[in-house]
């Protein structure tokens, strides 16, 4: 039977965790109801934090950090956030984005977790707090590689450096289904411009790996280069470096591989989908 | 495993009760509380019949836990009619033959009850998002749509 502990403070929460193997957090509920009531989570304890830096918003400055407990529909009603919207109205419905949290999105799997892919672009870091001690934080390409193993303490908020250009930052989800349906694939992509040139890009999908990945190859592509034409061929064919692309009930392996380059393409040149 | 004690205002009234640590919400209304407006669906947060407004946001009753709504406004299509009089929406929804099996209602009324109470004047394209978590498999959408705008319309509408 499941038990249930409500945690007034992140520190206890960790501590549970930290010496529980059986205990898992509960944030908005999304992911581990679903368990409960497909009868697949039975035995252990559930931790719940009600501690409000769990769902802190701080977003003004250079560096933006958003607690783990911060919903969908919270980053949707902030402004500071718009650059993030489009991701996050790509999570479900409008209940389920009352519910969802960023720190339960990290832990969705394929081909969920879509918002995860914009904090991959963003080069965001997690912070991980294990039993009392105070948080640490890794990279979330860190964090999501280690992801199935388990183990790696509460997740406490994610943080990031506030892009300086806002509309630098790119994020397509397709999906057959409109307007909600879950993700075909996803693509984040900030590209910075300096001097007419993209410095620093950093591309990623949801739904090309069993994790939401890097695009390295799409990253060399670009670097360095005018977005033109040859630019986005270069990228184009460098799209499917690293994928290992699942066949699902949306789509096969083969079709996602088929469309990614396609729909990188568009996004690139600020084509319509 | 004991129970936990849980209270919250359910469609204006004090409800207590006991529920199993992990109770989700549906349960506790369903089983615990006799209120069958909000249906069981998927269970998985797909299907959206079991959406009620938790502190007027629209929230799915199967993916709550029941222990999180200590203290809070719960209000579930049970509670929308007032005496015999229904609410525009309900009104809306018989005149556009919205309802055929009638499993997504509750959820539909929901949703759209949570729209009209923020944006009292929406767009097609703004219901169609605010529905956009709720599946019918009767009526193809549009008279669903086309009586979420015709009430967005009716004098009282705007009553949350």
């Amino acid at each position: 039977m499941l038990d249930l502990r409500t945690c007034a403070s992140l520190s206890e929460a960790a501590g549970i965790l930290s010496g529980d193997r059986q205990a898992l957090l509960i944030g908005g509920g999304t992911l581990v109801m679903r368990e409960v009531n497909e009868g697949r989570l039975t035995e252990g304890t559930l931790v719940r934090v009600t501690d409000p830096a769990f769902r802190q918003i701080s977003a003004g400055g250079a560096r933006v950090e958003l607690g783990a407990g911060v919903t969908m529909a919270m980053l949707l009603a902030n402004r500071d956030l718009a650059y993030l919207h489009a991701p996050a109205r790509g999570i479900g419905g409008p209940p389920v984005r009352t519910m969802a949290t960023i720190g339960g999105n990290l832990f969705a799997g394929t081909p969920y977790g879509d918002f995860t892919v914009a904090l991959l672009a963003l080069d965001a870091q997690v912070v991980l707090q294990s039993g009392y001690g105070s948080g640490r934080a890794v990279s979330l390409e860190d964090f999501l590689s280690a992801r199935e193993r388990g183990g790696q303490g509460l997740v406490t908020a994610v943080q990031f450096a506030r892009p300086q250009n806002p509309a630098e930052l790119h994020f397509r989800k397709i999906s057959r289904v409109k307007p909600k349906g879950i993700s075909v694939l996803s693509i984040a992509a900030y590209l910075p411009l300096s001097g007419g040139r993209v410095t620093q890009a950093r591309v990623a999908y949801g739904a090309m790996a069993p994790t939401p990945i890097r695009a390295r190859g799409v990253e060399r592509a670009l670097d360095g280069k005018p977005l033109d034409q040859a630019a986005i061929q270069a990228a184009k064919q460098a799209a499917l470096e690293g994928c290992r692309p699942a066949t699902d009930a949306i789509a096969s392996e083969w079709y996602r591989r088929e469309i990614l380059p396609v729909h990188l393409g568009r996004l690139l040149a600020g084509e319509p989908r | 495993m004991a129970k936990l004690p849980v209270q919250f205002r359910l469609n204006g009234s004090d409800r207590a009760t006991f529920v199993d640590p992990a109770s989700n919400l549906l349960d506790t209304l369903r089983r615990g509380l006799g209120d069958f407006g909000p249906k069981y669906g998927c269970g998985q947060g797909t299907c959206g019949v079991c959406t009620v407004l938790v502190d007027g946001e629209p929230q799915l009753a199967c993916l709550t836990l029941a222990v999180a709504c200590e203290g809070r406004q719960i209000e579930t299509t049970s509670g929308m009619a007032d005496g015999p009089n229904l609410h525009p929406l309900q009104d809306a929804f018989m005149d556009h033959f919205a309802a055929q099996c009638g499993f997504c209602t509750p959820g539909m009324l929901t949703a759209a009850r949570a729209l009209l109470a923020k944006n009292p004047q929406p767009s097609r394209e703004e219901v169609v998002e605010a529905i956009s978590g709720n599946i019918c498999r009767c009526t193809g959408y549009e008279p669903i749509i086309a009586a979420i705008l015709a009430a967005a319309d009716a004098p009282g509408a705007r009553r949350a």
